[in-house]
């Protein structure tokens, strides 16, 4: 005991109080505040996305057009690497020495101890040999992807590509989409992403600090599965498509072909095409800058995005509104001197022939220009001609019931209005007032300022096939498994024509196949329902156009075809609208009486002048850098693998990298 | 005899033992959870640091009862001899020390084992300064015999400044609470303080105000007495030792000390946080501790420990795996079983009737309660990152060795007390 006894509660005290700071401060970090806690779970959780297989799209009767290819990366984890021979391996690999030591500094380079891709993208066939020998070399691994796949290579503008996401789509996505994701960036794929795309599934993974992977988080509990894409049943049928992909070959133009008793689109070319497959895989890129450039541009799609004067084809609409509107009766006729004098216009027929009387069937039968005119100029002076705005208003809608004009909703992007003028369209030019019947007459012929798409003019032969009705076309048949379709597909959109009205029509139609300017391509055995059309082209030759539906009674196809710059209808598109529609609805095709056949169409070459060609469609229709943004797009390779903690070795010479790779049996 | 042997089992402080095994056992199991090795899953396999673990705790334990059945004389005795070869060994590792991790601290002894004489010099400084003050007529409010014991002290720091192992170092600075309650002045601890306070300020804001700030207090206070001279001259003093701090604070800070201690103090401080570099130790390990909650998440299932995103996990940062496996309970439990046990060894030095053994006592205490504060408060960023070992729970047998020889020697002298040493 000395005096300073009392010191010792002072040191005690002093001892006491240093541990309460560090208990309070424990307790602080520990319960307090929460954030270290989540930054723990963040150290140690490696988030992994499982990608679903893409749905598959199928034609109507379930054979497929696009399915998923597995391919497989090689993958390298570079630390892991045993002493192996080089060339034996480059030789499954199918790679060089040279290409060998540029992936292998590339991918220590990324990170030693991560797996990286050593080579991409390996066919089920190369797989094969390498995958027997894989375990001979440690450190190599493989994973499957899936590519999309076109077995017959078919319809390219309506199946699309899927390509990866810009970074729109990332912000539109609300957080959906990460970069190096794949989204439909055109056709079927774009409209359907959302079906086709399934469900993402995500797979927890633990990793220590240096970004191993140390197995499941929480033994998988907030693991999700992948929920694979639903498949999509088109309504396309391959064998017609095929045979249209064939006979449109070295032509410019597109084929539409439509059920009228359902809407749904069984033939959809557009000529030129292109091999989708070229758009998948390692050389998309490329394959996609050489397309842009192409002066005929496949990327156009033309079936809804080219706009044509529908010609002839349209003859019958003014005089089915006329019926309607009472103007005129069935029995109305018209004396054809050869013309047709609308005030100081004059309006010839084909070729200057005088017709003489004709009947509305036998206008349609022979394409008289003159009795449609004369209907024409009825419907807009009947009311006078102050009231020529008001009439010509109400013809106008009549017109666009029939889906002119207007978009028809297509089930994949891209579509065209085409175009029906508006009264504003002739003040324009011609002041208020200042128009006339006469001015506007080419309208009733199909010319002038109308223009239609393939898919619209298609469309018009669907209601009249169907006696003044259609279905919205459409291209995408059932949803999923359980074959969901959409209700906007089961009505039926009524023209307001009485059906009765269209017998002279289809007489008319017939008999322009039975022995009018169709009677070559008359298909044995079956009525079809035709009119030809030569669609006038200010910048060159005309183009061809045939509509037409079959059989007369029950119509099961109806179709619209057109080859550019090939003059009548009746030499090129009527031939080719008759193989498909026989291909159609007898599965083959049979001699004809006029000889025509379909090789002979098949490899007959209607491509117009490419610079002229050049001149009018290309600079309208490919975006300046688009070819430029999908070199690059080729360029730009994913990272795959995990991103992780690897700060190492970033400043490391690529010779010093070489000098870790492990010495082959071949260097000695 | 047999009734001095009864006596002897009778007079050892059985709860401090508890308490040593205790804080032993912990260790080694933490020491496992820290650096499992799925390879060698077994907490004894000798391959694994744990294995390692465990035979340096049974060396300790036999080290313990050895000491236990030595004659307290030989230990007093022997007092400055131990002293003498320490500061021997401490000179040769600077000489022949192997280098690790920047310090050259440790001796190769053959068969994989080192040998770290700072961690025993902390044994023979207090032994030696025990037996100095506790010397007739020496009183270390006397200069002379303060310079002694400062000397005492201040040698082997000197020499583990060299190596220069700064934690080591700064263990010495907690002899100023033995010195403290053998008389010196409460100024030395209250200005020590000051020092600490006012080290922190200059640091954080600029040097003028700080001295601003201290002379308008000065001066507030000298108005409040300006009738007691003393005071005032006082304070003026004291204020001209301020101003004079504040400015070689900054100079020290930018001059003297190392880069890496610099950007420790500037992170403590939260002057910097450079949490991928410097800082990153730093905050894996609150993060460590901070996910471990209120139960912990289990023994064996710390991820922070588990995947080395903790450096030094078995070593200085061993605390970590204590707080993320369990939690704020696990500790409470073990900083309860610190304070405890500085308790219960100021209460053995208390009881003592040799001023040695109570000198002693306090030697011990003081050293445990350093290494405590400073290595927690280090792992929670209370204090900057200095390496010093968490006693007896910490991994490595010099550490583990040294402290148990530090407490035993205070037991055994303990279980003498009735006796004159």
């Amino acid at each position: 005991m000395n005096s300073f006894f009392e010191r010792r509660y002072i040191i005690a005290g002093i001892f006491i109080t240093i541990i309460i700071i560090l208990l309070a401060r424990l307790f602080y970090i520990q319960i307090v505040d929460p954030k270290y806690a989540i930054y723990a779970g963040k150290n140690v959780l490696r988030q992994t996305i499982v990608y679903p297989a893409r749905g598959p799209i199928l034609d109507r009767n379930g054979k497929i057009l696009v399915q998923n290819e597995p391919f497989y990366d090689i993958m390298i984890a570079p630390r892991e690497v045993k002493p192996f021979d080089t060339v034996e391996f480059c030789k499954l690999l199918g790679i060089d020495r040279d290409g060998f030591n540029k992936r292998w500094i590339k991918a220590w380079k990324y990170s030693p101890v991560l797996k990286s891709v050593f080579e991409k993208q390996l066919t089920a066939q190369t797989y094969a040999s390498v995958s027997e020998r894989l375990s001979e070399f440690p450190g190599f691994s493989a994973i499957t992807r899936y590519l999309r796949n076109y077995p017959d290579s078919v319809a390219a503008q309506f199946l699309g590509y899927i390509g990866e996401v810009q970074d729109n789509d990332i912000k539109r996505s609300n957080g959906y989409y990460h970069p190096g994701d794949f989204i439909g960036v055109t056709g079927v794929e774009k409209s359907y992403e959302n079906v086709l795309r399934g469900q993402r599934g995500v797979n927890n993974q633990m990793v220590d600090s240096r970004g191993t992977l140390k197995g499941k988080f929480a033994n998988g509990l907030y693991d999700t599965a992948a929920v694979p894409g639903q498949r999509l049943t088109s309504s396309l049928e391959l064998n017609i498509q095929k045979l249209g992909e064939r006979l449109m070959q070295n032509k410019v133009g597109s084929i539409v072909a439509i059920e009228p008793s359902t809407g749904e689109i069984l033939c959809y070319v557009s000529s030129p095409t292109y091999n989708p497959n070229l758009m998948v895989g390692r050389e998309r890129g490329n394959n996609a800058a050489k397309m842009y450039a192409d002066v005929y541009n496949p990327f156009f799609i033309r079936p809804v995005q080219a706009k044509y004067p529908p010609g002839s084809s349209f003859k019958p609409l003014s005089a089915l509104i006329a019926l309607q509107e009472g103007i005129i009766t069935p029995q109305t006729t018209y004396y054809c001197p050869g013309y047709y004098q609308a005030g100081n216009r004059r309006v010839k027929c084909n070729n200057g022939e005088a017709h003489g009387l004709v009947n509305m069937s036998s206008a349609v039968a022979e394409s008289c220009n003159g009795y449609f005119s004369m209907v024409f100029q009825k419907i807009i002076d009947h009311n006078g001609i102050k009231q020529t705005e008001a009439s010509y208003t109400n013809w106008r809608n009549n017109v666009k019931k029939f889906g002119l004009g207007n978009r028809l909703d297509l089930d994949v992007p891209g579509e065209s209005r085409g175009n029906v003028p508006t009264p504003l369209y002739y003040d324009n030019i011609y002041r208020k007032g200042g128009w006339r019947s006469s001015t506007i007459i080419p309208l009733a012929i199909g010319q002038g300022e109308l223009l239609a798409t393939p898919l619209q003019m298609a469309n018009l032969e669907c209601t009249i096939a169907n006696h003044g009705y259609y279905y919205k076309p459409h291209l995408v048949k059932a949803i999923g498994v359980q074959n969901v379709i959409k209700k906007e597909y089961t009505v039926r959109n009524y023209v307001g024509i009485d059906s009765g009205y269209f017998e002279p029509v289809i007489n008319g139609m017939q008999a322009v196949v039975e022995h009018g300017t169709g009677n070559h391509s008359k298909i044995p055995g079956i009525i079809m329902c035709g009119k030809t059309g030569t669609a006038q082209n200010p910048g060159g030759e005309a183009h061809s156009v045939f509509v037409a539906f079959a059989p007369r009674e029950n119509p099961k196809i109806a179709i619209a075809v057109v080859v550019e710059n090939s003059g009548e209808g009746a030499h090129w598109a009527a031939p080719i609208a008759s193989f498909i529609v026989e291909k159609y609805l007898k599965g083959s095709i049979s001699q004809r009486e006029s000889g025509i056949t379909v090789e002979y169409f098949a490899n007959a070459n209607r491509l117009p002048d490419s610079a002229l060609y050049y001149s009018r469609f290309r600079k309208k229709v490919l975006p300046k850098d688009t070819a430029k943004k999908l070199k690059a797009d080729s360029l730009k390779k994913p990272v795959k693998g995990l991103k992780g903690a690897s700060r190492q070795n970033k400043k490391d010479s690529s010779t010093r990298l070489l000098a870790v790779l492990p010495k082959g049996k071949d260097d000695k | 005899m047999i009734n001095n042997q009864r006596s002897f089992f009778f007079n050892v402080d059985w709860v401090t033992v508890f308490i040593f095994l205790a804080l032993c056992t912990i260790g080694w199991f933490n020491i496992h959870a820290a650096v499992f090795d799925e390879r060698y899953p077994s907490i004894i396999d000798a391959h694994t640091n744990y294995g390692k673990q465990f035979t340096f705790i049974v060396v300790s334990v036999i080290v313990g009862g050895v000491i236990l059945l030595l004659e307290s004389r030989f230990i007093t005795a022997l007092a400055p001899a131990f002293y003498i070869i320490t500061l021997l060994l401490l000179a040769i590792v600077l000489v022949v020390g192997r280098n690790v991790g920047g310090n050259q601290a440790w001796i190769n002894i053959g068969g994989g084992f080192r040998l770290q004489p700072s961690e025993f010099a902390k044994f023979s400084t207090c032994l030696l300064l025990a037996r100095y003050l506790s010397g007739p007529n020496i009183r270390v409010t006397e200069p002379k015999a303060f310079a002694i014991a400062a000397a005492i002290i201040g040698l082997p720091m000197f020499l583990i400044m060299m190596q220069p192992d700064m934690g080591s170092t700064l263990v010495f600075l907690s002899m100023v609470f033995v010195l403290y309650r053998e008389g010196l002045s409460p100024y030395f601890l209250i200005i020590g303080a000051l020092f600490i306070a006012l080290f922190v300020t200059s640091i954080l804001f600029p040097p003028l105000l700080v001295i601003g700030v201290i002379v308008v207090i000065t001066l507030a206070v000298i108005g409040l007495l300006r009738r007691n001279k003393k005071v005032v001259y006082t304070m003026l003093t004291g204020l001209a030792i301020c101003v004079v701090f504040v400015f070689s604070v900054k100079f020290i800070y930018n001059n003297v000390l190392k880069p890496h201690q610099k950007v420790r103090i500037d992170i403590i401080l939260g002057i910097k946080s450079d949490l991928r570099g410097k800082g990153y130790n730093l905050n894996q390990s609150k993060i460590a501790i901070g996910s471990g909650k209120m139960w912990g998440k289990g023994y064996l299932k710390g991820t922070q420990t588990k995947y080395s995103f903790v450096p030094e996990q078995s070593t200085d940062f061993i605390f970590c795996t204590v707080g993320e496996e369990w939690g704020f309970a696990g500790s409470l439990t073990v900083i309860g079983l610190y304070l405890f046990l500085v308790l219960r060894l100021i209460l053995i030095a208390e009881r003592q009737r040799s001023p040695f053994s109570r000198i002693y006592g306090y030697g011990v205490a003081s050293v445990i309660f350093f290494h405590v504060m400073i290595n927690i408060g280090m792992t929670i960023g209370l204090v900057p990152v200095i390496g010093i070992p968490l006693p007896f729970i910490s991994y490595g047998g010099s550490s583990l060795l040294s402290f148990t020889i530090l407490l035993f020697v205070l037991l055994k002298l303990d279980s003498n007390r009735m006796g004159i040493v």
